[in-house]
């Protein structure tokens, strides 16, 4: 057999996190999280409504400081920096450019009164890109990838449909090539027949880019489809994580097997 | 010689908490060694872990207790302390698994969905697509459903697509569970070719073989399971 590496390099975590604890005033919205997260991986987050998990990913996209704990990242020059150390100007350019942020509702990540390709070249210009050529040819090709038409990329995304917007929303994130993306509920609120053809593009586009990912979702079948680990919170807190099917297959905690046997089968 | 799958002691059972938190043993004490190009067949009455077993082997189930060495290049690694990194590595290059059932994802066709593990290992593109289509030919997928996606085929092609994604990568262990199953004759036997390919290659095969036939023309031993006793 041909000599294959056998393990990958041994590449540090890109993300580091350390007893995150997020509260708003005595309430806790997630308590005493730790995990690391490896370049190339997808985390999935998982659990109810009010399990903290969206505490948990404002926290750690720098939109939310956690009230204890650390959250480090490896900036590109490989220094591992903690994010609530960066400046706010800082950590808005790593909003920017190293990172990507899908919000459920893609209204939240949109500009709905401007046009579509004005929707990703826009985050081409926040680093300075100027030709409108190149600008247009980058928006053109992230449209086809995300299977917009290209005739549409003047119209403005107030029209499309929840999918197509969400799609947009992605292409948005994607063209300056972060290196982390978040998606907060990425198909929540769409039609099952829009959500496969998403799920499909976000597994495509996730594997050929090599994107490391974090991804909240109460559906554990998207998680199932797009994570190579999850984590399972309840109350605030991580009750379980591990290998994705090993997880949802042979489930330990209580809460765990309750979430997986409630699942209606088709 | 060395083995490359060696069990130790090996117990597996699963509490169910919401159901009085009732704890079903199904493996204890399993032990067993498999060496470079022999085939162990799972042998036992249904209910005696035969499935849990190649699911533990696939770290798909955690390993209760004991120890589940595998050789992966140089080094051993025990699956009951493998990371999910670990595992996902070894499943891509050490270990192959052929399920039951196939696990269908909207819109990825059948061809995409049998060269997908050999992109994982780096195989370009149209080596990849070309060794998925021999093996679909081998299997006698019709052509004309290569390019579709497989939630709508028959048990019978659904299986053959999972066949042919397992055999896509010359694993050092393949686990199959029943991969005959839903299989007419003329298919059964070009997985007997293939099986007999992989165990000349000096493949470790642990499975699953409910058809008798199947089974004594392919197994090199058998493994006896008995239903695990409930722990004292």
């Amino acid at each position: 057999m041909s000599a294959l590496p056998i393990f990958i390099e041994e590449e540090p975590p890109l993300l580091v996190v350390d007893g995150v604890t997020v509260a708003y005033g005595s309430r806790v919205g997630c308590r005493d999280v730790s995990f690391e997260l490896w370049p190339g991986e997808v985390l999935g987050i998982v659990g109810e409504s009010g399990s903290g998990k969206t505490s948990l990913l404002n926290a750690l996209s720098a939109r939310l400081e956690p009230a204890a704990g650390r959250i480090r990242y490896r900036l590109r020059d490989g220094e591992l920096t903690d994010l609530f150390g960066l400046s706010e100007a800082a950590r808005r350019q790593l909003l920017r450019t190293d990172w990507g942020i899908v919000h459920q509702n893609p209204r939240d990540g949109l500009r709905l009164t401007v046009s579509a390709g004005a929707n990703v070249g826009e985050r081409l210009m926040a680093i300075g890109a100027r030709h409108y050529g190149e600008i247009r040819g980058a928006a053109l090709d992230w449209l086809g990838k995300v299977e917009i038409d290209p005739d549409r990329i003047d119209d403005r995304p107030l029209g499309f449909s929840g999918g197509m917007q969400q799609r947009l929303q992605i292409a948005r994130n994607l063209v300056t090539n972060p290196r982390l993306v978040f998606m907060d509920e990425p198909t929540g609120g769409l039609d099952v027949s829009v959500q496969a053809r998403l799920l499909d593009l976000i597994r495509g586009l996730v594997a050929d880019l090599g994107l490391s990912a974090i991804i909240v979702t109460h559906d554990l079948a998207v998680a199932r489809l797009l994570a190579h680990r999850l984590m399972v919170m309840r109350g605030g807190e991580v009750v379980e994580s591990g290998l994705t099917d090993q997880v949802l297959d042979d489930p330990q905690h209580p809460y765990t097997q309750l979430l997986v046997s409630s699942i209606l089968q088709v | 010689m060395e083995p490359v799958l060696e069990i130790r002691g090996l117990a597996k059972s699963f509490t169910l908490h919401n159901q009085g938190g009732i704890t079903l043993p199904v493996l204890s004490g399993v032990d067993l060694a498999v060496y470079p190009g022999e085939c162990v067949a799972l042998h036992g009455r249904s209910g005696a872990g035969k499935s849990t077993l190649l699911r533990t082997l696939q770290g798909n189930y955690r390993v209760g207790a004991g120890q589940v060495w595998v050789r992966h290049g140089e080094a051993r690694i025990d699956l009951a302390q493998a990371s999910p990194r670990q595992i996902i590595e070894l499943r891509r290059s050490t270990i192959g698994y052929v399920s039951q059932f196939l696990r269908v994802i909207p819109r990825v066709p059948a061809l995409e969905i049998v060269a997908e593990p050999m992109r994982a290992r780096g195989i370009g593109p149209a080596g990849a697509r070309d060794r998925a289509a021999a093996l679909l030919s081998r299997l006698n997928v019709p052509e004309r459903l290569w390019s579709l996606a497989p939630a709508t085929f028959s048990g019978g092609e659904q299986q053959r697509i999972n066949i042919a994604r397992g055999f896509a990568v010359e694993y050092p262990i393949l686990l199959l569970d029943e991969p005959t199953a839903s299989l007419d004759g003329e298919n059964r036997l070009a997985v007997i070719g293939l099986i007999d390919e992989a165990l000349a290659r000096g493949t470790a095969i642990v499975g699953i073989f409910h058809d008798a036939e199947v089974r004594e023309r392919v197994a090199s031993r058998l493994y006896e399971m008995t239903e695990a006793k409930a722990a004292a």
